[in-house]
């Protein structure tokens, strides 16, 4: 039933106002400063309503994308951008070795759904290119551009390894998700978790989220789902190449790249110190040649 | 057999009906969930029956998770046939008085209605309670309380033929509330375009303009030639209305029957107003307008009860005092009934619609408004949130949840037992049977009992004559007490189970523009069934207008299997043109495996899927599937045949 015990403390027909720590009733949890949020999502309860996009274009205030009908199953805003913050994908997987399915396996079929969002990276990558300091990691753990700081160089997007972030086109700032940053600090649960039916989308405390992701894994092996994994978990695939962890973190049925995913993301200032050796050398090596030919005009 | 016939292969089959029998029984139940599209055939009723048959084999009728439900398109669609909007029942499926009937008068109506057993034995009472609600004090015991004044139908009233009445001129207006016939009607350009085009005058109540709204100057019709903009002599208004969500009070009626209030909390923009002001305010109006009449065709009006509160600036009607009519208040003192069981015959009571009786139990008690769950404790049937009908029953029938002797079938799944001890019944839900009838009780037959009295303890069913659950139905369907399997209408293949091809009955309407295809007629040899998508609601217009809904599925489209596709050439994308012999309609292709290709009786059938809602008004456009579907039906419910029809598809786009 799941029914919060202080539900009853609010049934009358009309609020006075907003409900102090509303997400406790509606996501289980008490939104804190200090404490680190994020999503996890369960593409197995994913119906494919699409309700998390149109909750989160409401309460951002985001415009449409455009009305392009993209002849790719029934997903037509077909990525995240700087307008759409939750992107929910559909890969048909009906055909194996040419032979058509006739029935579901069970906890997905065979039409694949799943709403993708900002990962909010452990080690953000965005975050670490930004050289203006526009993008900062929240007090709850989640990762935000201040477009009123954000100079628009775009380094962000190149080091983004999900393509989440961009640069729009109206106002020539990255957007991205921020976790209805505005809504944590009202204690209310984002709104994609809050508008999803199914709770395939789950707002919480992190350390809850992956032991109950966890347990889900485990339920689903026991009912014969053993292709299901979690992607962005600590040492889980996508929680790779430095990128620690994601706090926005899935259950998957299929490969990554089936989902337009990385298999194995890695952050790009792990390459650095490479990089920079291999500039210094170069730089050097070019050096030496110059040195050497200095040395015979001398001759 | 099952596969032969409808292409549903064999072990699919099996293992559906293996997971529904698995799952029915002592510890377990299994519900049936339909969308409506069961009810868009010409069987729908014959299906539906089925469905109903299973479950009271099987034991799954009046258990927690159990029941069949129909799972409605819109919030209050439960909610316009109970109050109702349908034209041949009153409120609280009352029937219309008929005058080809045995409706005369009052006691012919109520003699010729009534059942001795059961609790339809109370029929009476709810129909002179309604009268009362209408006509108030011009409804007297001399007068039959008014009840010539309440209008008679001669036939089939339904839209389908209202439609063709329209085309005919037969009917010269339309008041539309809320409502995009050109989209959603069948046949829409034959039928509908050109039935709006013969009206006098038309009326659309909506919060956009709709293409039943503009169809005179850029429906297809128009666009295409064959109507010209100067030649439609109907006149169209246009009235702005308000929308449910926020913007008017009222009620919801779901699936379930559960009603739910809604809040008022802002004032629509500029002139738009509720149904609720428009009605209202019109029947003021019409008042007014024929309070100096002698002519008897307006003593209706005259008698009309019409005294609902007015509130604010704009002068709304309260919803609040239109719910406490409906559920009932003593007359004249108009103290509210606290359920059906109080109304009389008498002309004591009156009451709007008795199955909502109890809703407003008492004077500042709306149930409607309640919103108070069961706590983590349970019992989780939650009956302090909103009101179910009839008398707030969460599961109807729930003495079916225990055997002969009153004992539950089983602990994890008990609902209603036998406390010998006290004597009564204990339900967490409400009660769906007499408290105190003992499970040993037998009626004195002798005596000649009526309404419930006349029901055994063991028999839950307390709505019908025999209090049982019949496999067989004696009277009331036009297609027969068991269900047979008939094709569609329009089918491309013979049916294999045996000789009658369709539903002899269905209703038909074979006529010049609306012309069905032969069995198996070659130039029509796809199946093609139209549906909505997820993202758009109603007819679109809620949906289309909305940007952010809108691109979510920007366009219309056909859905055409891949194997259909490579023998068309045909490409993702590509233009297409469908056709009937109602019209034709281009469209673009979404090549998919999801549309698996049937083998019937050893013949390859392909089926197309094309989604009805989109038109060529708002974000969201596309061409109107229901140029392609015919006015054909159900012979119970009239409700079109938009699930099954026959139809062409050839790659390109349609000369301009």
């Amino acid at each position: 039933m799941n029914v919060h015990p202080r539900a009853l403390d609010y049934s009358g027909p009309q609020l006075d106002g907003v409900i102090a720590d509303e997400s406790e009733l509606t996501a289980g949890t008490k939104i804190r400063p200090g404490k680190r949020y994020g999503f996890f999502t369960d593409t197995t309860l994913c119906i494919g309503c699409k309700a998390c996009e149109v909750a989160c274009k409401e309460w951002n205030a985001l415009p449409a994308d455009g009305l392009n009908l993209t002849g790719m199953s029934y997903d037509n805003t077909a990525r995240l951008s700087a307008t759409t913050w939750r992107h929910v994908l559909f890969v048909e997987k009906i055909s194996t070795d040419g032979a058509r399915a006739t029935t579901m396996p069970p906890f997905q079929s065979n039409w694949v759904m799943m709403s993708d969002v900002c990962k909010h990276c452990g080690n953000a990558p965005c975050l670490e290119a930004c050289p203006t300091g526009a993008i900062f990691r929240t007090e709850f753990d989640t990762v935000v551009v201040q477009q009123d700081v954000c100079n628009g160089c775009g380094y962000c997007v190149a080091a983004c390894p999900f393509g989440v972030v961009e640069v729009s086109h109206d106002d020539g700032k990255a957007h991205k998700c921020t976790l209805c940053y505005d809504r944590l600090k009202g204690g209310l649960e984002p709104a994609c978790a809050k508008a999803c039916p199914t709770d395939s989308i789950q707002f919480g405390e992190l350390d809850e989220l992956h032991a109950r992701a966890g347990e889900r894994v485990k339920a689903l092996h026991e009912a014969g789902v053993e292709n299901a994994y979690l992607y962005g978990a600590p040492g889980s695939p996508g929680a790779t190449g430095g990128l620690e962890r994601l706090n926005a973190f899935f259950l998957l049925t299929q490969k990554p790249e089936v989902y337009n995913l990385p298999a194995a993301p890695t952050r790009p200032a792990r390459r650095v110190p490479r990089a920079f050796a291999a500039g210094i050398a170069t730089v050097l090596g070019l050096a030496l040649c110059a040195a050497g030919l200095f040395a015979g005009t001398e001759q | 057999m099952v596969e032969r016939v409808t292409g549903c292969p064999r072990e699919v089959f099996l293992k559906i009906a293996d997971a529904l029998t698995r799952n029915s029984g002592r510890e377990r139940t299994g519900a049936i969930c339909y969308a409506v599209g069961w009810t868009h055939h010409t069987t729908g009723v014959q299906m539906i029956r089925s469905a109903a048959i299973i479950q009271a084999l099987l034991g799954n009728i009046g258990r927690p998770g159990a029941g069949i439900l129909a799972l409605r398109g819109h919030c209050s669609i439960q909610g316009s046939t109970d109050v109702p909007t349908l034209y041949n029942l009153l409120p609280g499926y009352l029937p219309q008085p008929h005058a080809l009937k045995p409706h005369s008068t009052l006691k012919d109506y109520l003699e010729h209605e009534s059942v001795p057993t059961g609790g339809w034995h109370s029929f009476p009472k709810y129909a002179v309670s309604l009268l009362r609600a209408w006509y108030g004090d011009r409804a007297t015991r001399e007068n039959d309380w008014g009840y010539e004044w309440v209008p008679k139908i001669v036939g089939d009233h339904s839209q389908l033929p209202m439609t063709l009445a329209m085309l005919d001129g037969v009917i010269r207006g339309l008041v539309i509330h809320g409502q995009n016939p050109v989209v959603g009607g069948h046949n829409s350009r034959a039928v509908v375009q050109r039935g709006l085009a013969k009206l006098d005058w038309l009326v659309v109540r909506d919060f956009t303009e709709t293409e039943t709204a503009s169809f005179w100057y850029d429906g297809d019709l128009v666009k295409n030639g064959e109507l010209r903009t100067q030649d439609i002599g109907t006149e169209i208004f246009l009235l702005p209305a308000s929308i449910a969500a926020g913007e008017k009070e009222g009620s919801f009626t779901n699936t379930h029957r559960l009603l739910q209030w809604h809040e008022k909390l802002v004032d629509a923009p500029g002139d738009n107003r509720s149904d609720l002001w428009f009605v209202y305010h019109l029947g003021k109006r019409l008042k007014k307008l024929y309070a100096d009449s002698t002519d008897a065709k307006d003593a209706p009006i005259q008698a009309l009860t019409w005294d609902y509160p007015e509130k604010g600036a704009r002068a709304d009607p309260s919803a609040e005092a239109v719910l406490k009519e409906i559920n009932g208040y003593t007359w004249p003192e108009r103290k509210q009934v606290s359920g059906y069981k109080e109304l009389k015959d008498d002309g004591s009571t009156a009451c709007g619609v008795w199955i909502y009786s109890g809703v407003y139990p008492e004077e500042g008690k709306n149930r409607a408004r309640s919103r108070k769950p069961d706590g983590p404790d349970g019992p989780g049937t939650h009956l302090e949130w909103g009101f179910a009908w009839p008398k707030n029953i969460r599961t109807l029938y729930n003495r079916a949840s225990a055997d002969s002797e009153g004992r539950p079938w089983s602990q994890r799944k008990k609902l209603a037992w036998w406390n010998d001890a006290e004597g009564k019944w204990e339900c967490p839900d409400a009660l769906d049977f007499e408290e105190s009838k003992r499970p040993d009780y037998k009626p004195d037959l002798s005596k000649e009992p009526t309404g419930l009295e006349a029901l055994t303890g063991t028999e839950p069913f307390v709505m019908i004559a025999d209090g049982k659950s019949s496999l067989f139905v004696p009277s009331g369907l036009k297609d027969g007490p068991l269900p047979a399997y008939y094709e569609a209408v329009e089918s491309p293949v013979r049916n294999a189970f045996y000789g009658q091809q369709e539903n002899p009955v269905a209703k038909r309407w074979n006529r010049e523009g609306n012309r069905y295809h032969e069995v198996g007629d070659p130039r029509y040899p796809y199946v093609l069934t139209t549906y909505r998508l997820t993202e758009h609601h109603s007819g679109g217009t809620p949906t289309r207008s909305v940007a952010v809904t809108a691109e979510l599925q920007p366009e219309g489209f056909a859905e055409i299997p891949p194997e259909l596709a490579r023998e068309l050439g045909i490409a993702a994308l590509d233009w297409v043109v469908l056709s009937t012999a109602r019209g034709e309609i281009e469209t673009r292709a979404l090549v998919t495996e999801r549309l698996r290709p049937f083998e019937i009786d050893g013949r390859r059938v392909y089926q197309i899927g094309l989604p009805w809602h989109f038109g060529n008004r708002g974000y969201a456009t596309g061409a109107v599937a229901n140029v392609l579907t015919s006015v054909v039906g159900d012979p119970n419910t009239s409700i079109h045949e938009g699930k099954t029809l026959t139809c062409d598809l050839r790659k390109g786009r349609l000369q301009s």
